[in-house]
């Protein structure tokens, strides 16, 4: 079943008199459950699209379905509403609350976007925590934990609402290798655990390879798609 | 709620240096308000006590434009038996009256028999009008030390003389002297007078008359029935004041003079001494003392909540990213705000009852006039420090609007992006 369907997806900024084209028609569809990867040099347009599919812009033309809602109709208020439902972030740099302990980070989301239970809260935590290998760190705060340890955190984070779709942008890009591929390796089976539909991008070629489609932009266009062969997690 | 709080908490105790700075300036504010407003409060107080219960009580009756002629003490201008009767009457019928003096106020001829000046005199009963102004017996500085007992009274036949007077005439106690003054009839009538005491001079229209009994009033003036120049009161609360001069009024405005006009007047002590511009002075003062501490508040938690919102740009745009609606960015800020201005006031209201505790303990003296040693005696009501706690946290959480709105407004996106 399609998550999301982009339809000649345009993006152009305006700086002054000069108008950037950072997405040209860009069109695709991603199935719910897929692990996919938008690969491409800086520049290319990964992040302006990942922003797009996470409502945290809109494009300045073409059409833009995510889990069966237009996205760019909605404004302020329903886009973060739907955020906060739907989608997960991963960022580069983490972005921890640096006040907040691995428990309360994780927690966040269901107190300040979502209102359930305490001890539901607790119990989708604790799975988690254990999910992500982070449970003997669970009271320390970000400035404790290695890059490693926030990125699953922040793994972690992103998955406690029971988003459909987890948006991760160069996840890796501050990692060192074996740590990055740790973290794929954990997004991938949390993809299998939650049946959640993972979209990063990154132009490290080490990792490109873990997803199982992958999306190559050029200059604001896709210019490739290839569907890798499944790979034991 | 409890999470919000928790946060605002938290990112406060992380720029730690900062959240003192700020609270410190906060307490500082309050300290000084709560300091400067018990002082000159008390020193108000003092003041105004020291007027209204050694000589001019806190309200007075009179015939209506008796208090425009006051300069002259008109005879004619006196209320007479029958108005007594209905301001009795209306006396007896309002509620917050202590006691009461009617006195017959005259001006006349102060004589040691080698020289002569003039006086101002009030006949008075000395037994209501010890009750009235309570603090007359303790300006006897020199004299019939017995005048200060109710059982023994300002004598018949005895007068108590201005401090400045008996020095011009170089009167003692125990001296003779005489006064002279004009009837309401024209003729002049004159009294012999055992000086029993010397008064010390208070500030104000009345801190310089003599005393005398009014009955000795009565006869140098050839008056025969009841009449009286004014009547003064003393009240159980001094607050109360206008609103007994008001009562009092309207129970009285029923006597019309030949105009058709209310014939008598009321006034509260702030209409009959120029000490209430000193006491209006002093309110105007500490209004502004709270404007500055308002600005104080104002700009430091607006100039700490703008860092807070520029330095976590980059947060504020992770938390909208992941959904958190704006209203509750919005509140995390303001609480931010809130707490700062409640750690500030909480901190201000101990350090500045632990001055003013101080500050009755070492007792300080000052000089009032001619009016003596005071001691001061700060007090803070316990409205004037709610007050004030609640004008720093209202202007706290006023401050942290334009910042708390600046985050609740930012695009995520724009925020994520910032370096």
């Amino acid at each position: 079943m399609s998550l999301i369907l982009a339809r000649d997806i345009v993006k152009t900024y305006s700086t002054g008199e000069i108008e950037v084209q950072a997405l040209r028609k860009v069109s695709f569809e991603i199935m719910e459950g897929s692990f996919v990867a938008f690969a491409g040099p800086s520049g290319s347009g990964k992040t302006t699209l990942l922003n797009l599919i996470g409502c945290l812009d809109k494009p300045t033309a073409g059409g833009l379905v995510v889990a069966e809602m237009a996205v760019a109709r909605l404004n302020r208020l329903q886009a973060a509403k739907f955020r906060g439902k739907n989608i997960g972030f991963i960022f580069q740099n983490f972005n921890l609350m640096p006040v907040l302990t691995t428990f309360e980070n994780i927690e966040y989301p269901l107190t300040m976007v979502q209102t359930l239970p305490a001890q539901e809260r607790a119990n989708r935590v604790t799975a988690l925590l254990e999910s992500v290998g982070m449970a003997d760190q669970r009271n320390k705060y970000p400035e404790q934990l290695s890059g490693g340890q926030k990125q699953r955190v922040a793994v972690a984070r992103a998955l406690v609402t029971r988003p459909k779709l987890v948006l991760a942008d160069e996840p890796t890009a501050n990692l060192d290798h074996d740590t990055a591929h740790m973290i794929i390796q954990l997004m991938k089976k949390m993809t299998e655990e939650f049946n959640t539909t993972f979209i990063f991008s990154t132009h490290d070629s080490r990792i490109i390879g873990e997803a199982e489609v992958i999306y190559t932009l050029e200059d604001g266009r896709i210019t490739n798609r290839e569907v890798a062969h499944a790979q034991p997690v | 709620m409890r999470n919000l709080f928790k946060i605002a908490v938290r990112n406060l105790l992380r720029f730690r240096r900062r959240t003192l700075l700020t609270t410190s300036l906060i307490c500082l504010g309050v300290v000084f308000v709560l300091v400067f407003n018990s002082v000159t409060g008390s020193f108000k107080d003092l003041m105004i006590g020291q007027i209204t219960d050694s000589f001019l009580g806190d309200v007075q009756i009179h015939r209506r434009g008796y208090v425009a002629s006051i300069d002259n003490l008109p005879l004619t201008m006196n209320l007479t038996g029958k108005d007594l009767v209905l301001i009795e009457k209306a006396l007896a019928n309002t509620k917050g009256i202590a006691s009461y003096s009617a006195r017959i106020k005259f001006g006349g001829l102060f004589s040691n028999f080698n020289e002569s000046t003039n006086i101002r005199i009030n006949g008075v009963d000395p037994e209501k009008e010890f009750a009235t102004v309570p603090l007359l017996p303790s300006r006897i500085i020199n004299g019939d030390k017995g005048a200060k007992s109710l059982s023994n009274p300002l004598m018949k036949g005895s007068i108590l003389v201005p401090e400045l007077l008996a020095r011009g005439l170089n009167l003692k106690t125990g001296d003779t002297a005489v006064v002279v003054a004009t009837n309401k009839d024209g003729s002049v009538n004159g009294k012999t007078f055992k000086v029993s005491g010397i008064l010390e001079s208070a500030t104000g229209p009345g801190g310089r008359d003599g005393y005398i009994h009014i009955d000795d009033a009565r006869e140098i003036l050839r008056i025969r029935n009841k009449e009286v120049s004014e009547i003064a009161l003393n009240l159980k609360n001094l607050g109360g004041a206008k609103q007994v001069a008001k009562a009092l009024q309207t129970s009285l405005a029923g006597a019309l003079n030949k105009k058709g006009k209310p014939k008598f007047e009321v006034h509260p002590w702030p209409k009959l001494t120029p000490f209430a511009n000193i006491a209006n002075m002093i309110d105007v003062i500490t209004f502004f003392i709270r404007l500055i501490l308002i600005a104080v508040v104002l700009i430091s938690i607006l100039n700490v909540m703008m860092m807070s919102v520029y330095e976590r740009v980059r947060e504020i745009g992770t938390i909208s990213a992941i959904g958190t609606p704006p209203r509750t960015i919005l509140s995390l800020f303001l609480i931010e705000g809130f707490c700062l201005g409640v750690f500030g006031a909480i901190v201000g209201v101990v350090l500045g009852g632990g001055i003013i505790f101080v500050l009755n303990t070492i007792e300080i003296p000052f000089q009032f006039g001619r009016g003596g040693s005071f001691v001061l005696a700060p007090t803070v009501h316990p409205l004037e420090v709610t007050l004030v706690s609640a004008l720093v946290v209202a202007i706290s959480i006023l401050a942290s609007l334009q910042p708390a709105f600046q985050a609740s407004r930012m695009e995520p996106i724009d925020a994520l992006r910032h370096v």
